[in-house]
C-alpha cells in the first residue's frame, strides 16, 4: 500500500517487521548540554571516511596545513574531500590503529596542531538558492560530506536529481533510535536552526515534493525547539513528524516503512521509490558546508554511559584522539570497564582509547559491569524463534547461522544474507547468547572475498584465452606467410642477380663436374 | 494390416528420419569443442594457469580429468575448497592435495625489480595471462591486478630480477562498498 497525497505523511504509520522497545538513557548526556571540545595536541585524520575508494592523497609529511584544507583531490564522482581539522604541520602519513569493523589500522595523516587554530573556508554562499542544484551538489562533495548517521555514504550520491523516480519524499532522519547516542537530538535541541535550514537545501537540491523530519514520540523538547524555530524562521514546506519509538526505527529502510508503508527493494535503494533520507547531523553539516562555507572538520560526539563522571555532547574536531574526549568528560569512573564506538547494540567494541574519532563516530559509550550481559558461554541453539520474531529486515537468523557455521555460504546468500543491517536484536534476545550478528557480518566479508577472487579467475581465464588465441592466429598468420613465398616464383630479386645466381650454379656444377672426370680418370 | 496401423508405423518412421536429421545436424555444427562437465570442472579450477598440476593451463587440466580420469587433487592454488568442490561435481570422495605438485602458499603477485631488469622480453612471451608490459631493451613491469601469481616468469629469467610479494594488503581487504554489498549511484 503506497501513499497517495503527500499530505498522508504522518497520519498515520505503519509497522516494520520486528524490533525492540528499549530505554532511551539519552537523559545522561542531554542535561549538560552541547559543548564545544578543546582543540588537541595531535589530530589524527584517516584518508578513508566513506562508502567506496576514498579520494587521492594531496599533502605529504613536513606540509603546513590551515583548518578546513583539503588533505585529498577528487578524482570520482563519488569522492568525498577529507580536511584538516585544525591548522598544523603534518608529522606523518602512517597506518594508525582506528575505529573500524574489521580493519585494526587504517592510513591517516597525522597533524601536530599549531593551536592557533588557522581557519580556511571555501567562499560563503549566503544567498545559496541563487545557486543551482548541481553546484550545491559539487559544493557538498567538496566540503566532505558523507552520512553522519554512521553509515557514511557521500551526502551528493543520494541527492542526484537525474534518477528515473523524481524524489516525491525527503525524510531528515532525527529518529536516533539506538540508547544512550543523542548527537543528533542534541544537534535538533541546541542548533534546530542549522538543521531545519540544512534541510531546506537538501529539498531544494532534490526538487523534492515534500521534505519532513522525523523525531521519535520521546523527544518532546526538541519538538518544540523545532517548531519554535519553523515559526522564526517563517519555514511552512516543513513537517515535524513524531514516529513511535522502537529499535531499530531510525534505520532508513525501517523509517521509510514506517512513514509511507513502502519496502525498499532488496538490493535496492531507496531513491528507487522515489525517496531520500539523510541524517540530522547531515542536513546541519550541509549548512555549514553552503551558508557558511565550512567543511565538514568538526562533528557531534555523545561521550556517555556510567563509565565517565560527566556525561557530555561535544562538538569534536574529526582526527581528535577518544581519550582526549574522554577527558573532557571528566574521565573514567572507577567501574568503568567497557568502552564502545557507538551504541550498546551495533556499536565497535574498543580494544584502547588511542584512536581517532571519525565523520562516522557519534558516541563514545563507557559501560560499567553491571550494563554488560555476563560473557555466558555460548548454548547450542534450541531453536526458540525469538531471533526471527526481532529481525527488522524479516530474515531467518537461525536459518542463515545454520548455513554459515556449516560452510554454506551460497545457501545463505539465497537467504538474503545481504539484506541483515547488523542492528543486534537477534543477539540481545537469543537465550543461547550466540553471536549472531558477528557471524554474519564476517559471513559477508567472506562472502565479498570470495565474489572478488571468482571476478580474477573469471579475467584470467578471458585475458589466457585471449593469448592463446592471438598467438595461435599469429602462428598461423607465419605460416601462411611461409606457404605463399613457397608457392609463387620469386619476383623479388632483380634479373641482374639472377643471372649471378645462374652462373653461380653452373660454375659449380661444372667444377663437380670436373672432379667427377678427375676420380674416374685417377681409377 | 490395417492402413491405419501402416499409416502410424510411416508416420513415426518418418518423424524418427526427420528429428534424427536434425539432432545430427545439431551435433555436428553446433557442439563446441568443451564439453558441459569440463566447463563446469574449468569453472572450479583457480585460473592461475600455473601449469603446477602437469598441464599447460586450466581448461587442459580439466579435460583430462574428464576425458582421462586424471586425479582431481593436483592444483595447489585451489587448495582444498577447489578438492572439495571437484568431488562433490564428479561425485568421488575428496582426496588430500598430490604433494609432488606443490603446496597451498598465500596469495603472491609477481614483482619485477626494474633495476636489474635488461629488457630481454622473455617473461612476456611466458606470461599466461598477458600481465606483464614492456619491450625489447625496455625496462618491463608486472601489472598487479592482472598477475595471477602462478611463477612462470621466474624461471625464464636470466637475470633472476623478478620476486613474488604477498598480494597487495589493499586487494585483500576489501573497500566497504564490497562489503556492505551498496550500490553506488552512477
Amino acid at each position: 500500500m503506497s501513499i497517495d497525497a503527500p499530505q498522508d505523511i504522518g497520519q498515520r504509520f505503519w509497522r516494520f517487521h520486528g524490533g525492540l522497545s528499549l530505554r532511551h538513557w539519552k537523559q545522561m548526556s542531554l542535561q549538560h548540554g552541547l559543548e564545544q571540545a578543546p582543540l588537541p595536541a595531535q589530530l589524527i585524520v584517516p584518508i578513508d571516511q566513506q562508502i567506496g575508494t576514498p579520494a587521492e592523497l594531496t599533502v605529504s609529511v613536513g606540509d603546513t596545513v590551515l583548518g578546513g584544507q583539503a588533505l585529498t583531490r577528487r578524482t570520482e564522482a563519488h569522492h568525498v574531500n577529507v580536511h584538516a581539522p585544525s591548522s598544523g604541520r603534518i608529522t606523518a602519513i602512517e597506518d594508525r590503529p582506528v575505529i573500524h569493523p574489521r580493519l585494526d589500522c587504517q592510513r591517516c595523516v597525522v597533524i601536530d596542531t599549531d593551536g592557533e587554530d588557522h581557519q580556511t573556508t571555501l567562499p560563503a554562499w549566503d544567498h545559496w538558492p541563487e545557486y543551482n542544484h548541481e553546484a550545491l551538489r559539487e559544493r557538498l562533495a567538496e566540503a566532505g560530506l558523507a552520512g553522519l548517521g554512521g553509515a557514511l555514504f557521500p551526502t551528493h550520491l543520494k541527492l542526484d536529481r537525474s534518477t528515473e523516480q523524481p524524489t516525491r519524499l525527503l525524510i531528515i532522519n532525527g529518529a536516533e533510535c539506538e540508547p544512550y547516542i543523542a548527537a543528533d537530538e542534541s544537534l535538533m535541541r541546541w542548533r534546530p536552526e542549522q538543521v531545519l535550514l540544512g534541510a531546506q537545501i537538501l529539498s531544494r537540491i532534490l526538487d523534492a515534493e515534500q521534505c519532513v523530519i522525523a523525531i521519535e514520540d520521546q523527544m518532546g523538547e526538541v519538538e518544540n525547539h523545532l517548531r519554535q524555530t519553523l515559526k522564526a524562521l517563517q519555514i511552512d514546506n516543513l513537517a515535524i513528524i513524531k514516529v513511535p519509538t522502537i529499535y531499530p526505527e531510525g534505520g532508513e529502510r525501517q523509517l521509510i516503512r514506517v512513514l509511507t508503508g513502502d519496502e525498499v527493494p532488496a538490493g535496492g535503494l531507496p531513491q528507487d521509490l522515489g525517496v531520500v533520507v539523510q541524517n540530522v547531523g547531515t542536513a546541519a553539516a550541509s549548512y555549514q558546508a553552503v551558508v557558511d562555507g565550512q567543511p565538514l572538520i568538526s562533528r557531534v560526539v555523545s561521550v556517555t554511559g556510567r563509565g565517565v563522571n560527566h556525561p557530555v555532547n561535544l562538538e569534536a574536531r574529526i582526527g581528535t584522539p577518544v581519550w582526549f574526549l574522554i577527558e573532557q568528560a571528566g574521565g573514567y569512573t572507577e567501574q568503568a570497564a567497557r568502552l564502545v564506538m557507538g551504541g550498546p547494540l551495533m556499536g565497535i567494541s574498543l580494544p584502547d582509547d588511542d584512536r581517532p574519532v571519525t565523520k562516522a563516530s557519534n558516541c563514545l559509550l563507557t559501560m560499567i559491569d553491571t550494563d554488560i550481559q555476563p560473557v555466558a558461554e555460548e548454548m547450542p541453539c534450541i531453536r526458540c524463534g525469538k531471533c526471527s520474531e526481532v529481525c527488522p529486515a524479516a530474515l531467518l537468523p537461525q536459518q542463515l547461522l545454520a548455513q554459515i557455521r556449516g560452510n554454506q555460504l551460497e545457501e545463505a546468500r539465497a537467504l538474503h544474507l545481504d539484506a541483515c543491517i547488523e542492528c543486534g536484536c537477534c543477539d540481545y534476545v537469543c537465550p543461547s547468547q550466540i553471536p549472531l550478528t558477528q557471524t554474519y557480518r564476517q559471513a559477508k566479508h567472506d562472502l565479498a572475498l570470495s565474489d572478488l577472487a571468482q571476478q580474477q579467475a573469471d579475467r584470467a581465464r578471458d585475458r589466457h584465452e585471449f593469448k592463446e588465441q592471438r598467438l595461435a592466429e599469429q602462428k598461423a598468420r607465419r605460416r601462411q606467410r611461409l606457404e605463399s613465398r613457397r608457392e609463387q616464383p620469386d619476383n623479388s630479386k632483380s634479373d641482374d642477380i639472377k643471372a649471378a645466381i645462374a652462373r653461380a650454379r653452373e660454375k659449380r656444377q661444372a667444377a663437380a663436374d670436373q672432379n667427377c672426370d678427375a676420380t674416374e680418370s685417377q681409377d | 494390416m490395417s492402413t491405419t496401423v501402416l499409416l502410424a508405423l510411416i508416420a513415426v518412421i518418418v518423424l524418427i528420419g526427420a528429428l534424427g536429421a536434425v539432432l545430427g545436424f545439431a551435433a555436428s555444427r553446433l557442439s563446441s569443442d568443451v564439453g558441459p562437465v569440463v566447463e563446469q570442472v574449468n569453472a572450479i579450477l583457480p585460473q592461475t594457469q600455473c601449469g603446477q598440476c602437469g598441464y599447460p593451463g586450466c581448461l587442459p587440466y580439466a579435460r583430462a580429468i574428464v576425458d582421462e580420469e586424471v586425479a582431481f587433487n593436483q592444483c595447489p592454488p585451489g587448495g582444498e575448497t577447489v578438492i572439495g568442490e571437484l568431488a562433490e561435481l564428479l561425485g568421488r570422495d575428496p582426496l588430500p592435495l598430490n604433494p609432488e605438485n606443490g603446496e597451498v602458499k598465500p596469495a603472491m603477485v609477481a614483482w619485477i625489480i626494474e633495476e636489474d631488469c635488461i629488457g630481454c622480453t622473455k617473461c612476456i612471451q611466458d606470461c599466461p595471462v598477458d600481465a606483464i608490459v614492456g619491450t625489447a631493451k625496455m625496462m618491463h613491469t608486472v601489472i598487479a591486478q592482472e598477475c595471477t601469481g602462478c611463477e612462470l616468469c621466474l624461471p625464464p629469467c636470466p637475470v633472476d630480477c623478478i620476486v613474488m610479494i604477498p598480494v597487495n594488503a589493499q586487494r585483500q581487504a576489501l573497500t566497504t562498498v564490497d562489503i556492505l554489498n551498496v550500490r553506488l549511484p552512477a
